[in-house]
Protein backbone atom coordinates (compact mmCIF):
# COMPACT_ATOMS: atom_id res chain seq x y z
CA UNK A 1 0.00 0.00 0.00
CA UNK A 2 2.55 2.49 -1.27
CA UNK A 3 -0.65 4.36 -2.56
CA UNK A 4 -1.18 7.44 0.06
CA UNK A 5 2.46 8.07 0.15
CA UNK A 6 2.88 8.17 -3.46
CA UNK A 7 -0.20 9.98 -4.21
CA UNK A 8 1.21 12.82 -1.75
CA UNK A 9 4.65 12.89 -3.41
CA UNK A 10 3.09 13.38 -6.42
CA UNK A 11 0.59 16.42 -5.40
CA UNK A 12 3.78 18.01 -4.38
CA UNK A 13 5.92 16.74 -7.28
CA UNK A 14 3.09 18.45 -9.46
CA UNK A 15 2.61 21.79 -7.65
CA UNK A 16 6.90 21.97 -7.36
CA UNK A 17 6.96 21.57 -11.18
CA UNK A 18 3.92 24.13 -11.89
CA UNK A 19 2.58 21.32 -14.20
CA UNK A 20 1.06 23.89 -17.08
CA UNK A 21 -1.89 21.60 -17.21
CA UNK A 22 -2.16 21.49 -13.50
CA UNK A 23 -2.18 25.43 -13.52
CA UNK A 24 -4.95 25.68 -16.30
CA UNK A 25 -7.09 23.39 -14.08
CA UNK A 26 -6.96 25.06 -11.21
CA UNK A 27 -7.32 28.57 -12.40
CA UNK A 28 -9.99 27.60 -14.77
CA UNK A 29 -11.48 25.31 -10.70
CA UNK A 30 -10.92 29.19 -8.78
CA UNK A 31 -12.56 31.33 -11.68
CA UNK A 32 -15.72 29.17 -11.93
CA UNK A 33 -16.24 28.86 -8.04
CA UNK A 34 -15.35 32.61 -7.44
CA UNK A 35 -17.86 33.94 -9.95
CA UNK A 36 -21.27 31.72 -9.04
CA UNK A 37 -20.17 32.28 -5.26
CA UNK A 38 -19.90 36.23 -6.32
CA UNK A 39 -22.72 36.25 -7.83
CA UNK A 40 -24.97 34.17 -5.96
CA UNK A 41 -23.78 36.00 -2.70
CA UNK A 42 -24.64 39.32 -4.24
CA UNK A 43 -27.91 38.00 -4.85
CA UNK A 44 -28.67 35.03 -2.06
CA UNK A 45 -27.64 37.94 0.89
CA UNK A 46 -30.25 40.52 -0.20
CA UNK A 47 -32.98 38.02 -0.94
CA UNK A 48 -32.11 36.31 2.57
CA UNK A 49 -32.55 40.37 4.06
CA UNK A 50 -35.93 40.91 2.17
CA UNK A 51 -37.48 37.58 3.32
CA UNK A 52 -35.74 37.81 6.85
CA UNK A 53 -37.03 41.04 7.71
CA UNK A 54 -40.11 41.48 5.98
CA UNK A 55 -43.67 39.95 7.57
CA UNK A 56 -45.85 38.36 4.70
CA UNK A 57 -48.21 35.58 3.96
CA UNK A 58 -46.29 31.84 3.31
CA UNK A 59 -42.97 33.11 4.88
CA UNK A 60 -42.63 29.66 6.41
CA UNK A 61 -43.58 27.95 3.14
CA UNK A 62 -40.95 30.42 1.41
CA UNK A 63 -38.20 29.38 4.09
CA UNK A 64 -39.19 25.59 3.91
CA UNK A 65 -38.98 25.37 0.11
CA UNK A 66 -35.20 27.23 0.16
CA UNK A 67 -34.21 24.68 2.60
CA UNK A 68 -35.57 21.82 0.58
CA UNK A 69 -33.25 23.10 -2.61
CA UNK A 70 -30.27 22.67 -0.08
CA UNK A 71 -30.19 19.01 -1.07
CA UNK A 72 -31.22 19.45 -4.72
CA UNK A 73 -28.67 17.07 -6.57
CA UNK A 74 -26.54 18.56 -8.86
CA UNK A 75 -27.53 16.11 -11.62
CA UNK A 76 -31.28 17.51 -11.25
CA UNK A 77 -29.37 20.99 -12.11
CA UNK A 78 -27.21 19.93 -14.50
CA UNK A 79 -30.11 17.99 -16.63
CA UNK A 80 -32.56 21.39 -16.22
CA UNK A 81 -30.04 23.88 -17.13
CA UNK A 82 -29.10 21.35 -20.11
CA UNK A 83 -32.36 21.32 -21.73
CA UNK A 84 -32.48 25.03 -21.76
CA UNK A 85 -29.21 25.76 -23.42
CA UNK A 86 -28.21 22.35 -25.58
CA UNK A 87 -28.91 23.34 -29.20
CA UNK A 88 -32.08 21.92 -28.99
CA UNK A 89 -33.22 23.99 -26.12
CA UNK A 90 -34.87 27.31 -25.82
CA UNK A 91 -31.66 28.94 -25.72
CA UNK A 92 -29.39 26.65 -27.76
CA UNK A 93 -28.44 29.82 -30.22
CA UNK A 94 -26.62 31.44 -27.42
CA UNK A 95 -24.26 28.04 -27.33
CA UNK A 96 -23.77 28.20 -23.91
CA UNK A 97 -23.41 24.40 -23.34
CA UNK A 98 -19.76 23.07 -22.44
CA UNK A 99 -18.47 26.70 -21.73
CA UNK A 100 -17.27 28.08 -17.60
CA UNK A 101 -20.41 30.25 -18.29
CA UNK A 102 -22.98 27.11 -18.43
CA UNK A 103 -21.09 25.43 -15.32
CA UNK A 104 -21.21 29.22 -12.97
CA UNK A 105 -25.20 28.67 -14.32
CA UNK A 106 -25.73 26.05 -12.61
CA UNK A 107 -23.36 26.60 -9.69
CA UNK A 108 -25.36 29.57 -8.67
CA UNK A 109 -28.64 27.69 -8.86
CA UNK A 110 -26.85 25.11 -6.83
CA UNK A 111 -25.67 27.83 -4.01
CA UNK A 112 -28.31 30.43 -4.07
CA UNK A 113 -30.46 28.61 -2.02
CA UNK A 114 -27.21 28.03 0.63
CA UNK A 115 -26.11 31.23 0.61
CA UNK A 116 -30.25 32.36 1.00
CA UNK A 117 -31.20 30.27 3.56
CA UNK A 118 -27.86 30.68 6.20
CA UNK A 119 -28.32 34.15 5.76
CA UNK A 120 -32.15 34.15 7.16
CA UNK A 121 -30.48 32.06 9.90
CA UNK A 122 -27.63 34.37 10.69
CA UNK A 123 -30.31 37.46 10.65
CA UNK A 124 -32.66 35.40 12.93
CA UNK A 125 -30.20 35.38 15.43
CA UNK A 126 -30.27 38.85 15.96
CA UNK A 127 -31.65 40.90 18.69
CA UNK A 128 -34.16 42.60 17.43
CA UNK A 129 -33.98 45.55 19.49
CA UNK A 130 -30.93 46.30 16.73
CA UNK A 131 -33.27 46.86 14.43
CA UNK A 132 -35.37 48.70 16.82
CA UNK A 133 -32.99 51.25 17.88
CA UNK A 134 -31.55 51.67 14.77
CA UNK A 135 -35.36 52.73 13.61
CA UNK A 136 -35.77 55.07 17.05
CA UNK A 137 -32.65 56.82 16.17
CA UNK A 138 -33.79 57.98 13.24
CA UNK A 139 -32.38 54.96 10.78
CA UNK A 140 -34.00 54.64 7.11
CA UNK A 141 -34.78 50.51 5.84
CA UNK A 142 -31.56 50.94 4.38
CA UNK A 143 -29.63 52.24 7.01
CA UNK A 144 -31.51 49.74 9.38
CA UNK A 145 -30.39 46.62 6.91
CA UNK A 146 -27.05 47.81 6.98
CA UNK A 147 -26.82 48.11 10.92
CA UNK A 148 -28.75 44.19 10.91
CA UNK A 149 -25.95 43.06 8.19
CA UNK A 150 -23.07 44.19 10.11
CA UNK A 151 -24.25 42.71 13.45
CA UNK A 152 -24.67 38.95 11.22
CA UNK A 153 -21.45 39.15 9.31
CA UNK A 154 -19.85 36.47 10.85
CA UNK A 155 -23.01 33.82 10.07
CA UNK A 156 -23.15 35.35 6.32
CA UNK A 157 -19.48 34.98 5.65
CA UNK A 158 -19.98 31.18 7.11
CA UNK A 159 -22.69 30.88 4.59
CA UNK A 160 -19.86 32.24 2.13
CA UNK A 161 -17.29 29.78 3.02
CA UNK A 162 -19.85 26.96 2.78
CA UNK A 163 -21.16 27.98 -0.80
CA UNK A 164 -17.45 28.34 -2.17
CA UNK A 165 -16.36 25.29 -0.86
CA UNK A 166 -20.13 23.40 -2.03
CA UNK A 167 -18.71 24.69 -5.86
CA UNK A 168 -15.05 23.77 -6.02
CA UNK A 169 -15.83 20.26 -4.54
CA UNK A 170 -18.89 19.51 -7.03
CA UNK A 171 -18.47 17.58 -10.03
CA UNK A 172 -22.19 17.03 -11.24
CA UNK A 173 -22.67 20.15 -12.75
CA UNK A 174 -18.81 20.70 -13.83
CA UNK A 175 -19.11 17.51 -15.76
CA UNK A 176 -22.41 17.43 -17.34
CA UNK A 177 -22.34 21.57 -18.77
CA UNK A 178 -18.94 21.99 -18.48
CA UNK A 179 -18.35 18.75 -20.37
CA UNK A 180 -14.62 18.12 -19.12
CA UNK A 181 -13.32 19.83 -22.23
CA UNK A 182 -9.17 19.57 -21.58
CA UNK A 183 -7.79 23.26 -21.52
CA UNK A 184 -11.27 25.13 -21.33
CA UNK A 185 -13.95 23.25 -18.69
CA UNK A 186 -11.71 20.70 -17.40
CA UNK A 187 -11.86 21.95 -13.53
CA UNK A 188 -10.08 20.15 -10.26
CA UNK A 189 -13.19 17.58 -10.02
CA UNK A 190 -13.82 16.36 -13.26
CA UNK A 191 -9.99 15.72 -13.62
CA UNK A 192 -10.22 13.64 -11.19
CA UNK A 193 -13.11 11.76 -11.91
CA UNK A 194 -11.23 11.41 -15.25
CA UNK A 195 -8.10 9.63 -14.24
CA UNK A 196 -9.95 7.26 -11.69
CA UNK A 197 -11.99 6.55 -14.80
CA UNK A 198 -8.62 5.95 -16.45
CA UNK A 199 -7.47 4.08 -13.55
CA UNK A 200 -4.33 6.29 -12.63
CA UNK A 201 -5.17 6.68 -9.02
CA UNK A 202 -2.65 8.05 -7.83
CA UNK A 203 -2.56 11.24 -9.86
CA UNK A 204 -6.61 11.12 -8.98
CA UNK A 205 -6.15 11.55 -5.30
CA UNK A 206 -2.66 13.96 -5.83
CA UNK A 207 -5.27 15.97 -7.28
CA UNK A 208 -7.70 15.61 -4.50
CA UNK A 209 -4.99 16.80 -2.39
CA UNK A 210 -4.00 19.44 -4.39
CA UNK A 211 -7.62 20.66 -4.18
CA UNK A 212 -7.88 20.56 -0.26
CA UNK A 213 -4.03 22.75 -0.09
CA UNK A 214 -5.94 25.53 -2.02
CA UNK A 215 -8.99 25.01 -0.29
CA UNK A 216 -7.30 25.47 2.86
CA UNK A 217 -5.40 28.89 1.20
CA UNK A 218 -8.86 30.24 0.39
CA UNK A 219 -9.97 29.75 3.56
CA UNK A 220 -7.85 31.18 5.39
CA UNK A 221 -8.42 34.42 3.52
CA UNK A 222 -12.34 34.27 4.26
CA UNK A 223 -11.09 33.26 8.15
CA UNK A 224 -9.49 36.76 8.14
CA UNK A 225 -12.09 38.28 6.92
CA UNK A 226 -14.67 36.06 9.14
CA UNK A 227 -12.06 36.50 12.37
CA UNK A 228 -12.24 40.23 11.62
CA UNK A 229 -16.34 40.15 11.63
CA UNK A 230 -16.45 38.73 14.83
CA UNK A 231 -14.66 41.16 16.91
CA UNK B 1 -39.03 -8.27 26.68
CA UNK B 2 -39.45 -5.53 24.03
CA UNK B 3 -36.04 -5.03 23.83
CA UNK B 4 -35.12 -8.68 23.33
CA UNK B 5 -37.45 -8.79 20.36
CA UNK B 6 -35.77 -6.09 19.09
CA UNK B 7 -32.60 -7.62 18.90
CA UNK B 8 -33.43 -11.12 17.86
CA UNK B 9 -35.61 -9.31 14.78
CA UNK B 10 -32.33 -7.09 14.07
CA UNK B 11 -30.51 -10.43 13.92
CA UNK B 12 -32.97 -11.92 11.73
CA UNK B 13 -32.68 -9.18 8.90
CA UNK B 14 -28.81 -9.71 9.13
CA UNK B 15 -28.55 -13.51 9.37
CA UNK B 16 -31.22 -12.61 5.85
CA UNK B 17 -28.96 -10.31 4.47
CA UNK B 18 -25.60 -12.44 5.00
CA UNK B 19 -27.23 -15.36 3.69
CA UNK B 20 -29.29 -14.13 0.22
CA UNK B 21 -26.03 -12.37 -0.19
CA UNK B 22 -23.73 -15.75 -0.21
CA UNK B 23 -25.83 -17.18 -1.90
CA UNK B 24 -26.72 -15.04 -4.49
CA UNK B 25 -22.64 -14.16 -4.65
CA UNK B 26 -21.85 -17.98 -5.70
CA UNK B 27 -22.94 -17.34 -9.39
CA UNK B 28 -21.93 -13.56 -10.12
CA UNK B 29 -19.35 -12.56 -11.70
CA UNK B 30 -17.86 -9.21 -12.48
CA UNK B 31 -16.89 -8.52 -15.95
CA UNK B 32 -15.16 -4.50 -16.59
CA UNK B 33 -16.24 -3.87 -20.34
CA UNK B 34 -15.85 -0.73 -22.38
CA UNK B 35 -18.33 1.92 -22.99
CA UNK B 36 -19.21 0.84 -26.33
CA UNK B 37 -20.35 -2.68 -25.98
CA UNK B 38 -22.87 -1.61 -23.08
CA UNK B 39 -23.74 1.76 -24.80
CA UNK B 40 -24.89 -0.17 -28.28
CA UNK B 41 -26.96 -2.14 -26.08
CA UNK B 42 -25.51 -5.35 -27.25
CA UNK B 43 -24.32 -7.02 -23.74
CA UNK B 44 -28.39 -5.99 -22.55
CA UNK B 45 -29.20 -8.74 -25.32
CA UNK B 46 -26.76 -11.00 -24.60
CA UNK B 47 -25.85 -11.74 -21.03
CA UNK B 48 -29.66 -12.57 -20.45
CA UNK B 49 -29.00 -15.35 -22.70
CA UNK B 50 -26.13 -16.45 -20.95
CA UNK B 51 -27.44 -16.67 -17.49
CA UNK B 52 -30.77 -18.35 -18.84
CA UNK B 53 -28.24 -20.97 -20.48
CA UNK B 54 -25.55 -21.29 -17.59
CA UNK B 55 -27.36 -19.47 -14.18
CA UNK B 56 -24.67 -17.51 -13.93
CA UNK B 57 -25.46 -13.86 -13.82
CA UNK B 58 -22.90 -11.30 -14.67
CA UNK B 59 -22.26 -7.38 -13.37
CA UNK B 60 -21.07 -5.22 -16.09
CA UNK B 61 -18.85 -2.41 -15.61
CA UNK B 62 -18.62 -0.30 -18.50
CA UNK B 63 -16.04 2.25 -18.90
CA UNK B 64 -13.15 2.81 -21.06
CA UNK B 65 -10.53 -0.05 -22.47
CA UNK B 66 -7.80 1.44 -20.06
CA UNK B 67 -9.64 1.62 -16.93
CA UNK B 68 -11.15 -1.82 -17.82
CA UNK B 69 -7.65 -3.86 -18.67
CA UNK B 70 -6.94 -1.64 -15.47
CA UNK B 71 -9.72 -3.82 -13.49
CA UNK B 72 -8.43 -6.85 -14.46
CA UNK B 73 -4.69 -6.02 -13.91
CA UNK B 74 -6.03 -5.17 -9.80
CA UNK B 75 -8.17 -8.62 -9.96
CA UNK B 76 -11.20 -6.69 -8.92
CA UNK B 77 -13.09 -8.60 -11.82
CA UNK B 78 -13.16 -11.89 -13.44
CA UNK B 79 -12.97 -11.32 -16.87
CA UNK B 80 -12.50 -8.39 -19.14
CA UNK B 81 -14.01 -7.80 -22.97
CA UNK B 82 -12.57 -4.71 -24.49
CA UNK B 83 -10.94 -3.89 -27.93
CA UNK B 84 -7.61 -2.81 -27.83
CA UNK B 85 -5.02 -5.48 -29.66
CA UNK B 86 -1.37 -3.74 -28.66
CA UNK B 87 -2.35 -3.64 -24.77
CA UNK B 88 -4.48 -7.06 -24.62
CA UNK B 89 -1.27 -8.21 -25.81
CA UNK B 90 0.47 -6.53 -23.01
CA UNK B 91 -1.99 -7.38 -20.71
CA UNK B 92 -0.83 -10.90 -21.49
CA UNK B 93 2.24 -11.60 -21.67
CA UNK B 94 2.38 -9.40 -18.61
CA UNK B 95 0.67 -12.82 -16.76
CA UNK B 96 -2.73 -11.23 -15.76
CA UNK B 97 -4.54 -12.87 -18.36
CA UNK B 98 -5.46 -16.77 -18.87
CA UNK B 99 -5.44 -16.63 -22.31
CA UNK B 100 -7.60 -14.21 -25.04
CA UNK B 101 -9.99 -15.09 -27.24
CA UNK B 102 -11.37 -12.66 -30.34
CA UNK B 103 -14.84 -12.61 -29.96
CA UNK B 104 -15.97 -10.12 -32.58
CA UNK B 105 -15.53 -6.69 -34.49
CA UNK B 106 -17.16 -3.78 -36.00
CA UNK B 107 -15.64 -0.82 -37.24
CA UNK B 108 -15.29 2.51 -36.40
CA UNK B 109 -16.44 5.43 -38.29
CA UNK B 110 -15.78 9.17 -39.30
CA UNK B 111 -18.55 11.64 -38.10
CA UNK B 112 -18.87 15.35 -38.84
CA UNK B 113 -21.92 18.05 -39.20
CA UNK B 114 -24.14 17.03 -42.00
CA UNK B 115 -22.98 20.04 -43.72
CA UNK B 116 -19.55 18.66 -43.98
CA UNK B 117 -17.22 21.68 -43.76
CA UNK B 118 -14.35 19.85 -44.21
CA UNK B 119 -15.11 17.78 -47.25
CA UNK B 120 -13.84 14.50 -46.04
CA UNK B 121 -16.81 12.32 -47.35
CA UNK B 122 -15.65 9.15 -49.23
CA UNK B 123 -12.15 10.05 -48.73
CA UNK B 124 -10.26 7.36 -46.96
CA UNK B 125 -9.84 7.19 -43.45
CA UNK B 126 -6.08 9.19 -43.57
CA UNK B 127 -6.79 11.75 -46.20
CA UNK B 128 -10.05 12.66 -44.19
CA UNK B 129 -7.64 13.16 -40.95
CA UNK B 130 -5.67 15.33 -43.14
CA UNK B 131 -8.32 17.47 -44.50
CA UNK B 132 -9.74 17.56 -41.18
CA UNK B 133 -6.29 18.61 -39.40
CA UNK B 134 -5.99 21.18 -42.35
CA UNK B 135 -9.94 22.79 -42.05
CA UNK B 136 -10.94 25.16 -39.10
CA UNK B 137 -13.30 22.58 -38.15
CA UNK B 138 -13.55 21.28 -34.27
CA UNK B 139 -12.44 17.58 -33.41
CA UNK B 140 -13.89 15.64 -30.45
CA UNK B 141 -11.75 12.88 -28.90
CA UNK B 142 -12.40 10.82 -26.02
CA UNK B 143 -9.32 11.72 -24.42
CA UNK B 144 -9.97 8.90 -21.80
CA UNK B 145 -7.31 6.11 -23.01
CA UNK B 146 -10.15 4.19 -24.08
CA UNK B 147 -9.35 1.73 -27.23
CA UNK B 148 -10.86 4.29 -29.72
CA UNK B 149 -8.84 6.98 -28.50
CA UNK B 150 -6.25 4.31 -28.95
CA UNK B 151 -7.35 3.96 -32.52
CA UNK B 152 -7.77 7.54 -32.87
CA UNK B 153 -3.54 8.33 -32.24
CA UNK B 154 -2.72 5.76 -34.59
CA UNK B 155 -5.31 7.39 -37.12
CA UNK B 156 -3.82 10.69 -36.78
CA UNK B 157 -0.21 9.02 -36.87
CA UNK B 158 -1.32 7.13 -40.09
CA UNK B 159 -2.69 10.51 -41.68
CA UNK B 160 1.09 12.35 -40.99
CA UNK B 161 0.03 14.63 -38.56
CA UNK B 162 2.40 15.01 -35.92
CA UNK B 163 1.33 13.73 -32.24
CA UNK B 164 2.81 15.49 -29.60
CA UNK B 165 3.76 14.41 -26.12
CA UNK B 166 2.44 16.36 -22.78
CA UNK B 167 4.46 13.94 -20.02
CA UNK B 168 3.37 14.33 -16.14
CA UNK B 169 5.21 13.12 -13.37
CA UNK B 170 3.86 11.32 -10.49
CA UNK B 171 4.83 8.92 -8.15
CA UNK B 172 4.53 5.42 -8.55
CA UNK B 173 5.54 2.66 -5.67
CA UNK B 174 8.08 5.20 -4.75
CA UNK B 175 9.59 5.95 -8.39
CA UNK B 176 8.87 8.79 -10.50
CA UNK B 177 6.64 7.79 -13.70
CA UNK B 178 5.64 9.54 -16.06
CA UNK B 179 1.89 9.55 -17.95
CA UNK B 180 2.14 10.75 -21.39
CA UNK B 181 -0.81 12.93 -22.81
CA UNK B 182 -0.44 12.31 -26.71
CA UNK B 183 -2.65 14.40 -29.35
CA UNK B 184 -1.98 16.18 -32.35
CA UNK B 185 -0.96 19.74 -31.58
CA UNK B 186 -1.21 21.55 -35.11
CA UNK B 187 -5.11 21.43 -34.38
CA UNK B 188 -4.31 24.12 -31.17
CA UNK B 189 -7.92 24.68 -29.52
CA UNK B 190 -9.97 23.18 -32.13
CA UNK B 191 -9.06 19.44 -30.67
CA UNK B 192 -11.44 19.00 -27.76
CA UNK B 193 -10.21 16.27 -25.08
CA UNK B 194 -12.99 15.29 -23.09
CA UNK B 195 -12.21 12.14 -21.22
CA UNK B 196 -15.47 10.60 -21.25
CA UNK B 197 -17.54 7.38 -22.96
CA UNK B 198 -18.60 6.99 -26.44
CA UNK B 199 -22.22 8.30 -25.77
CA UNK B 200 -21.16 11.33 -24.03
CA UNK B 201 -18.89 12.19 -26.65
CA UNK B 202 -21.28 11.63 -29.49
CA UNK B 203 -23.58 13.80 -28.01
CA UNK B 204 -20.64 17.04 -27.00
CA UNK B 205 -19.79 16.60 -31.14
CA UNK B 206 -23.51 16.99 -32.04
CA UNK B 207 -23.83 20.05 -29.63
CA UNK B 208 -20.37 21.45 -31.69
CA UNK B 209 -21.19 20.16 -34.39
CA UNK B 210 -17.64 18.69 -34.18
CA UNK B 211 -15.64 15.72 -35.94
CA UNK B 212 -15.12 12.51 -34.33
CA UNK B 213 -14.55 8.95 -34.42
CA UNK B 214 -16.69 6.65 -33.18
CA UNK B 215 -17.50 2.69 -32.98
CA UNK B 216 -20.55 1.70 -35.01
CA UNK B 217 -22.48 0.03 -32.37
CA UNK B 218 -22.74 3.24 -30.59
CA UNK B 219 -23.68 5.21 -33.57
CA UNK B 220 -26.68 2.97 -34.38
CA UNK B 221 -27.86 3.33 -30.70
CA UNK B 222 -27.64 7.00 -30.23
CA UNK B 223 -28.73 7.64 -33.88
CA UNK B 224 -31.61 5.04 -34.25
CA UNK B 225 -32.36 3.25 -30.79
CA UNK B 226 -33.79 6.95 -29.42
CA UNK B 227 -36.43 9.02 -29.72
CA UNK B 228 -34.71 11.51 -31.39
CA UNK B 229 -31.35 10.72 -33.50
CA UNK B 230 -28.22 12.63 -33.37
CA UNK B 231 -27.49 15.23 -35.59
CA UNK B 232 -24.36 14.27 -36.91
CA UNK B 233 -23.57 11.91 -40.61
CA UNK B 234 -21.28 9.25 -41.48
CA UNK B 235 -18.42 10.41 -43.72
CA UNK B 236 -16.24 7.76 -43.61
CA UNK B 237 -16.44 4.16 -43.10
CA UNK B 238 -15.25 0.57 -44.60
CA UNK B 239 -11.74 1.71 -44.77
CA UNK B 240 -9.35 -1.38 -43.59
CA UNK B 241 -7.74 0.90 -40.94
CA UNK B 242 -11.01 1.51 -39.10
CA UNK B 243 -11.28 -2.59 -38.13
CA UNK B 244 -12.07 -2.78 -34.21
CA UNK B 245 -11.88 -6.29 -32.84
CA UNK B 246 -13.01 -7.47 -29.59
CA UNK B 247 -11.19 -9.60 -27.53
CA UNK B 248 -12.11 -11.27 -23.91
CA UNK B 249 -10.03 -12.20 -21.53
CA UNK B 250 -10.83 -14.27 -18.23
CA UNK B 251 -8.76 -13.03 -15.22
CA UNK B 252 -5.40 -15.49 -14.42
CA UNK B 253 -6.74 -17.17 -11.44
CA UNK B 254 -2.30 -17.87 -10.57
CA UNK B 255 -2.37 -14.01 -10.41
CA UNK B 256 -5.72 -13.46 -8.31
CA UNK B 257 -6.84 -17.06 -7.19
CA UNK B 258 -9.86 -15.33 -5.74
CA UNK B 259 -11.68 -14.38 -9.05
CA UNK B 260 -13.89 -17.09 -10.41
CA UNK B 261 -12.09 -18.59 -12.97
CA UNK B 262 -14.72 -21.38 -13.59
CA UNK B 263 -17.17 -19.05 -14.37
CA UNK B 264 -15.54 -16.15 -15.95
CA UNK B 265 -14.19 -19.37 -18.71
CA UNK B 266 -17.31 -20.88 -19.29
CA UNK B 267 -18.65 -16.67 -20.24
CA UNK B 268 -15.37 -16.79 -22.68
CA UNK B 269 -16.02 -20.03 -24.20
CA UNK B 270 -19.96 -19.12 -24.23
CA UNK B 271 -18.84 -16.29 -26.47
CA UNK B 272 -16.86 -18.39 -29.11
CA UNK B 273 -19.60 -20.94 -29.30
CA UNK B 274 -22.10 -21.29 -32.03
CA UNK B 275 -24.77 -20.09 -30.10
CA UNK B 276 -23.14 -16.66 -29.02
CA UNK B 277 -21.59 -16.35 -32.16
CA UNK B 278 -25.33 -16.41 -33.19
CA UNK B 279 -26.62 -14.03 -30.67
CA UNK B 280 -23.93 -11.73 -31.58
CA UNK B 281 -24.50 -11.33 -35.60
CA UNK B 282 -28.50 -11.65 -35.21
CA UNK B 283 -28.35 -7.79 -32.54
CA UNK B 284 -29.56 -5.65 -34.72
CA UNK B 285 -30.17 -2.08 -33.98
CA UNK B 286 -32.78 -0.79 -36.06
CA UNK B 287 -32.25 -3.77 -38.55
CA UNK B 288 -28.51 -2.93 -38.91
CA UNK B 289 -25.85 -5.43 -37.49
CA UNK B 290 -23.77 -3.63 -35.55
CA UNK B 291 -21.17 -6.67 -34.71
CA UNK B 292 -19.77 -9.48 -36.68
CA UNK B 293 -18.74 -12.77 -34.96
CA UNK B 294 -14.96 -13.48 -35.38
CA UNK B 295 -14.74 -16.93 -33.97
CA UNK B 296 -17.06 -18.82 -35.97
CA UNK B 297 -18.03 -17.14 -39.56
Amino acid sequence: MDFFPDSFKSALLLLWSLDQDLLIIISLSLKVSFFSTLISGLAGIPLGLLISLNEFRGKRLVITVLNTLLSLPTVVIGLFVYSFISRRGLLGSLGLLYTPKAMILGQIILILPIITSLTITALSRIDGRYRKTALTLGANPYQTAFVIVREARFGIIASIIMAFGRVIAEVGISMMLGGNARGFTRTMTTAMALEFDKGEFTLSVALGIVLLLISFGVNIILNYFQGKAGD
Amino acid sequence: MNRRYALISILIVFLTLILSYAVAEEKIIKMSTTTSTENSGLLNALLPEFTKDTGIRVKVFAKGTGAAIRDGMDGNVDIILVHDKVREDKFMSEGFGAYRLAVMHNDFIILGPKSDPAGIKGLNVTEAFKKIADSKCLFVSRGDDSGTHAKEQELWGLAGISLDKKKTEVIKEGKTANLEYIYPAVLGERYISIGQGMGKTLTFSEEKQAYTLSDRGTYLEYQYGRDQGIDLDILCEGDDNLSNPYGVIPVNPKKYPDVKFEEADKLAKWLVSERGQKLIADYKIEGRQAFFPDAIR
